[in-house]
């Protein structure tokens, strides 16, 4: 080792300053904010007291919530189990190549182009059984249906939308990773005498691991912070059966105006969905192959 | 194991308008049953189609393939029980080793005893034994590929086995002991096996039998030995060997007189030639400096000398001709400028007339 120690060369602070100042008025002083506001009570203009922790305790405690958190938590895992197995499906029965291809891609990303609230008014309407299609069908088919007033059927329906308005994406990056596969292991695989069921098993699904990482990160995520659809379509009932966290916290911060309570409950959500991020990518990491992509040469 | 014989052309393109839209003109070839085939030529001249075809990959657009008689030619690869070995290193990544040599046996549902002796045999033959229990996707490309050989050697019963440059991503010295293996594989087993390369002398170590091919034709198609000897065709003259072969324009005169270059090739009026613009073909391995002028022999200027480890490789030049020769790596090498005496004509000597060989 050389004793000699390098100068130290502070101007690259410099070069990074204006993407500090960027993300300083874009995140951290708005995260900052809410910080403030979960520690103390405020009153009134230019009456605020400290409390410390007091609104984390209580929100903890708070059986509303716990209500919205299993209702997201099963809602999130409810939209994985049904988006990626029917994305990659519909990913695998796409076209590869020429005009299909094109016409299916763009068939298939059309619900991705829908603004949020007209997703909801779209299925607000699909679903009445006077003059929507999905409502009514279900009627003739002698299903009691109403998104309005069964607390089960209303949670199902938001579900269906969710999985109508996104599994397009999770179909999209899994075709992407489909068309990266190199046509040699096809062909290994075809000489080998594998089955469809074993190409899939052995070439495609390992092949995707990579992308289907990212579709459960972005549908995770995503997922769990819904708003705007169940919104509009149910504004989140009946009851409280389709109100998840984001809509619950919007209530307690803009409808109550509990504003300590609702940030400290916003940096517990900041937080839990880091952390599922968190374990989800580490464990995705390793599923399959027992190695990271850094062994390879 | 099989005899394949193919007879038929292909085409990539749904119209054919011309030869140029051939990927192989139409030929007819017989793999023999227990064969070890070279499949030799420059990028571009159909031999991996050649492969695909046999293999069933692709589909000829012309013509039949047929196993043993059995016409096969829309049959696939798992109908024809082909083994194939790709250019790059395939392999399932979430298995093991021995569960990628396993593979092609258990999809055909081979008992599992059977499956374990045909996997410690490959294993131990290609040294893969002590990495059997480890994922292949953590191993080095040549191991990987190696696993690959093994994936197309592991069942006993094929028709046949095919290898699309399966030495590309390997090491030049592990090249010579893999495809040691293969020609001791090929003993050991019997299988008829088709390699294709672009490599002359993979190409000559591996196979009893070479097919050079150019343009989507086979221009020759014989042993090692003959390739070397009697090239039929000048493109074969000019690939095989390094450097290839000398090949020099002459002029057979109505006269019976053997011109080149402007010299008079003494001895030539006997050799039974066309009169014309004939080609004169001699390999530098048998081209030899002579020590002064005498029946088929010409004056030639020293252009250098290279010693390349084996031999010594002379230049001459002959009027505007370059030509080649190969002295021993001890002999006394004339200087550049000398003159020298190069002997053309002798057993080795031979003609060609539109690049076809006549004598």
């Amino acid at each position: 080792m050389s004793p000699t120690v390098k100068p130290v060369n502070q101007k690259a602070w410099w070069l990074i300053l204006p993407v500090i100042l960027c993300v300083s008025f874009s995140a951290i002083i708005p995260l900052m904010t809410v910080v403030n506001y979960s520690v103390q009570d405020i009153l009134g203009p230019n009456q605020a007291v400290f409390v410390g922790t007091e609104w984390f305790a209580s929100i903890m405690r708070d059986e509303d919530l716990h209500a919205a958190l299993w209702r997201q938590l099963l809602f999130s895992g409810a939209v994985l189990a049904l988006e990626i197995p029917l994305g990659v499906a519909l990913a695998l029965s796409m076209p590869a190549k020429g005009w299909r291809a094109s016409a299916v891609l763009v068939i298939v990303s059309l619900s991705l182009l829908i603004p949020w609230n007209v997703v909801g008014t779209i299925w607000q309407i699909f679903g009445r059984t006077d003059i929507g299609l999905f409502g009514w069908a279900l009627t003739q088919l002698g299903i009691d249906y109403s998104y309005v007033g069964d607390p089960l059927q209303a949670w199902l329906t938001v579900l269906l939308m969710d999985v109508w308005h996104w599994t397009p994406l999770v179909a999209l990056l899994a075709y992407a990773g489909l068309q990266a596969i190199p046509q040699a292991y096809y062909q290994a695989a075809s000489i080998d005498g594998a089955s469809k069921w074993a190409v899939f098993r052995y070439i495609q699904l390992p092949k995707l691991r990579g992308v289907l990482m990212i579709a459960v990160l972005l549908r995770f995520m995503d997922s769990f912070m819904i708003y705007t659809e169940p919104f509009v379509l149910t504004g989140g009932g009946p009851g409280n059966s389709t109100t998840f966290l984001s809509q619950y916290l919007t209530q307690r911060a803009i409808g109550q105006f509990d504003m300590g309570p609702a940030a400290a409950f916003s940096l517990i959500y900041f937080l839990i969905i880091l952390l599922f991020c968190f374990v989800l990518y580490n464990w995705m990491l390793r599923v399959g192959t027992g190695s990271t992509e850094a062994h390879h040469d | 194991m099989a005899r394949i014989d193919l007879d038929l052309a292909h085409s990539y393109q749904a119209v054919v308008r011309s030869d140029d839209d051939y990927a192989l003109l139409p030929l007819k070839i017989t793999f023999e049953d227990g064969g070890a085939y070279a499949l030799l030529g420059p990028s571009g001249c159909g031999k991996t189609t050649m492969l695909n075809i046999i293999s069933g990959l692709v589909a000829a657009s012309h013509g039949t393939v047929c196993f043993d008689g059995v016409d096969c030619t829309r049959a696939t690869p798992q109908q024809r029980n082909i083994a194939q070995v790709f250019q790059f290193p395939v392999i399932y990544d979430t298995m093991t080793v021995g569960e990628n040599l396993a593979f092609p046996l258990r999809n055909r549902r081979v008992p599992a005893a059977q499956v374990k002796e045909r996997v410690g045999r490959i294993a131990e033959m290609l040294d893969l034994s002590g990495v059997l229990d480890q994922r292949a996707a953590n191993l080095a490309a040549d191991a990987k590929q190696k696993i690959s050989l093994g994936r197309g050697l592991v069942r006993p019963d094929v028709s046949a086995v095919l290898f699309d440059e399966p030495l590309t991503v390997i090491d030049p010295h592990l090249k010579w002991e893999l495809r040691r293996k293969l020609k001791q594989i090929h003993h050991e087993l019997g299988l008829t096996l088709i390699y294709v390369t672009h490599d002359q002398v993979e190409a000559m170590t591996f196979a009893d039998q070479v097919l050079v091919m150019a343009r989507g034709r086979v221009v020759q198609q014989g042993t090692p030995a003959e390739l070397f000897e009697r090239p039929r065709h000048t493109f074969v003259g000019h690939f095989i060997g390094s450097p290839g072969m000398n090949l020099l324009p002459v002029e057979r005169h109505p006269d019976g007189s053997l011109w080149l270059s402007g010299q008079v090739l003494s001895g030539g009026e006997s050799l039974s030639l066309p009169t014309g613009s004939l080609i004169l073909g001699i390999r530098p391995e048998y081209l030899r400096i002579v020590p002064q002028a005498q029946a088929g022999a010409v004056q030639a200027v020293v252009q250098r000398v290279r010693h390349i480890g084996t031999s010594q490789l002379v230049s001459a030049r002959v009027g505007e001709l370059d030509l080649k020769a190969h002295i021993g790596p001890d002999a006394s090498a004339p200087a550049p400028g000398d003159e020298i005496h190069l002997a053309l004509l002798d057993d080795h000597t031979c003609f060609y007339q539109n690049e076809e060989l006549i004598a």
